[in-house]
């Protein structure tokens, strides 16, 4: 179904999530590339040696998550924007979510906007913790969500309504 | 006439890579472009690019173009540019004719071409596929992020390859709603990073549909798909209407490669590489001496691939008229590996099929 609707399925999202001790230890990469493209700056930015494709640049990027900072370099690197990072060790009953935004109007810190999950419905709505934009993200913006623990495997993207 | 060493045609990617490694031979360069800009498709590409960082991965396509300038000024005196100049023959005899803007012609002769015109958009037929609002996505894109024009408001995407995927995504950030993606194809063409990134927008990506008509007296107005079976045959009852000021057509690119055709190099028809391409050698030479190709002219890829082939092309067009630097084999080697991974993937399988049909 993936490759008629480009919506993964669960079994997929899930395969490509570490573990829930993990996340909650700190922030860590989720790389949501399913499908073999010869394309590697993620592992050429990984200064932690976390994001490992190799040899041959069709590979589908590994992550260690031992090794994962959730810097978030990666995540303004990716061309496919397929990148997130997930964080569960601030509160028992949210997850902060870093997601790439490349629209307008930029959400501001405080701003309560709409949570989509993969296929764009609104599955809840999320407050704005952090906006970064400095010029090393090259125009790819990073919004911090945090939403309730529940949508983890499910929150993937924001629409942010033009005031 | 106007004489020139190596003569490149085109300055997208593959023509001004060709140029860098030409001029950096020793060679004297002049590229004929017939936009006033170089740059090729790049100018339009405000996208990351893929591949790796020898090709300037996750660099947005419009700084790549300046990237390379930067690379060719180093040159500068190995390096001549005419732009707003179209070649428009390629004679048996030897003879290039060009076209200054609108009325200046002139001949060019020169010891070796490189051709590296890129490729042109195909079109679909439909009726009424010639109502104002219908647009190919080329156009879409170069009014939209060349000129800061927008099409439309609402837009139907026809084809789900990549230039439809991601030429989706840049009408959303203009603004711009994109009601549906379809394809006639049972699977999404394009990369599924670029495709999710649409879906979850919540635009739905519609496989095995195709445009049954466009309905609108001064423009249209309205959209009719229907579904296909897997004979491509349109099934009746399956018929979806769209209100839309706008459909761009996106159902994938063929070679430009006519002038190649007219000097009388070897063509032929590679459904892996969207159309006619010429045949050639490992250095890119055609199958008329001192005539290279380079680039999607050759064979529709991508622009990651198409630097290294204008690198490899110019490399060895400047050898062959006596600029063999001494780190010859070194630099093609390099461009040689550098296309194999590119092309060691799935989508590179393919493509490696059609080559092998045209390497003699
Ligand atoms: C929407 C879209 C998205 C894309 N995204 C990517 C991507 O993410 N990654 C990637 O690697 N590639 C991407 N590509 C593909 C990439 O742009 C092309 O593969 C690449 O531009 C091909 O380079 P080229 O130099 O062969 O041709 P072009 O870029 O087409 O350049 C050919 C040049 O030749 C000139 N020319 C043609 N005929 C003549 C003539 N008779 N006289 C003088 N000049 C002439 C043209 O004006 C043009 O400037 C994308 C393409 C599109 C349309």
């Amino acid at each position: 179904m993936f490759e008629k609707t480009g919506i993964p399925s669960k079994e997929m999202v899930m395969g490509k999530f570490p573990s829930i001790e993990r996340i909650n230890k700190g922030p860590v990469a989720v790389i949501e590339c399913y499908k073999e493209i010869p394309c590697n700056p993620c592992e050429t930015a990984c200064k932690f040696d976390a994001i490992n494709i190799g040899e041959d640049i069709n590979t589908i990027p590994a992550v260690t998550s031992d090794n994962c900072t959730g810097c978030a370099i990666c995540l303004t690197k990716c061309p496919g924007l397929a990148i997130m990072i997930v964080d569960g060790s601030k509160s028992e009953t949210t997850v902060l979510i870093k997601i790439p935004y490349e629209f307008l109007p930029l959400p501001k810190v405080g701003d309560t906007v709409m949570g989509l999950d993969r296929e764009g419905r609104h599955i809840t709505d999320v407050k704005i913790v952090g906006v970064l934009n400095p010029k090393s993200f090259d125009r790819t913006p990073i919004v911090t969500v945090e939403a309730g623990r529940k949508y983890l495997y499910d929150l993937r993207n924001i629409k942010v309504e033009a005031k | 006439m106007r004489q020139a060493e190596l003569l490149i045609i085109g300055g997208g990617p593959a023509g001004l890579c060709a140029a860098i490694s030409a001029a950096k031979s020793g060679a004297k360069v002049l590229i004929i472009e017939r936009n006033k800009y170089l740059g090729g498709q790049l100018v339009k590409q405000t996208h990351m690019f893929f591949g790796s960082e020898k090709q300037y991965a996750s660099t947005r396509g419009i700084d790549i173009t300046e990237i390379l300038l930067n690379e060719l000024d180093k040159y500068k005196e190995n390096v001549e540019i005419l732009a707003d100049t179209t070649v428009v023959g390629m004679y048996e005899d030897g003879i290039i004719t060009a076209l200054y803007k609108e009325d200046d012609f002139f001949k060019i002769s020169a010891k070796a071409v490189v051709v590296a015109t890129g490729a042109f958009e195909k079109s679909l037929a439909f009726p009424n596929n010639d109502l104002p609002g219908i647009y190919g996505a080329g156009a879409v894109q170069t009014l939209m992020n060349v000129h800061g024009v927008k099409p439309g408001n609402k837009v139907l995407m026809v084809g789900a390859g990549n230039i439809g995927l991601i030429v989706s995504y840049q009408l959303m950030q203009a603004g711009v709603e994109v009601v549906a993606i379809l394809d006639a194809a049972s699977k999404i063409g394009g990369y599924l990073v670029h495709a999710s990134k649409i879906r979850r927008m919540g635009v739905p990506i519609l496989t095995s549909y195709t445009v049954k008509e466009a309905i609108g007296k001064d423009f249209i107005e309205k959209a009719v798909i229907c579904q296909v079976d897997d004979k491509f045959q349109p099934i009746e009852g399956t018929e979806k209407e769209f209100d839309v000021d706008v459909m761009c057509i996106s159902v994938g690119l063929t070679p430009l490669n006519e002038l190649l055709a007219m000097r009388g190099c070897q063509m032929k028809y590679v459904p892996q590489l969207s159309g006619f391409v010429p045949l050639r050698n490992e250095n890119y030479e055609t199958t008329i001496e001192n005539i290279f190709a380079a680039g999607d002219t050759t064979g529709v890829e991508e622009a990651s691939a198409a630097m290294v082939e204008g690198y490899l092309a110019g490399l060895c067009a400047a050898a062959k008229i006596g600029y063999k630097t001494d780190d010859f084999d070194e630099r093609k080697n390099d461009f040689v590996k550098q296309l194999d991974a590119l092309r060691s993937g799935p989508v590179g399988k393919h493509i490696l099929s059609g080559i092998e049909q045209i390497v003699v």
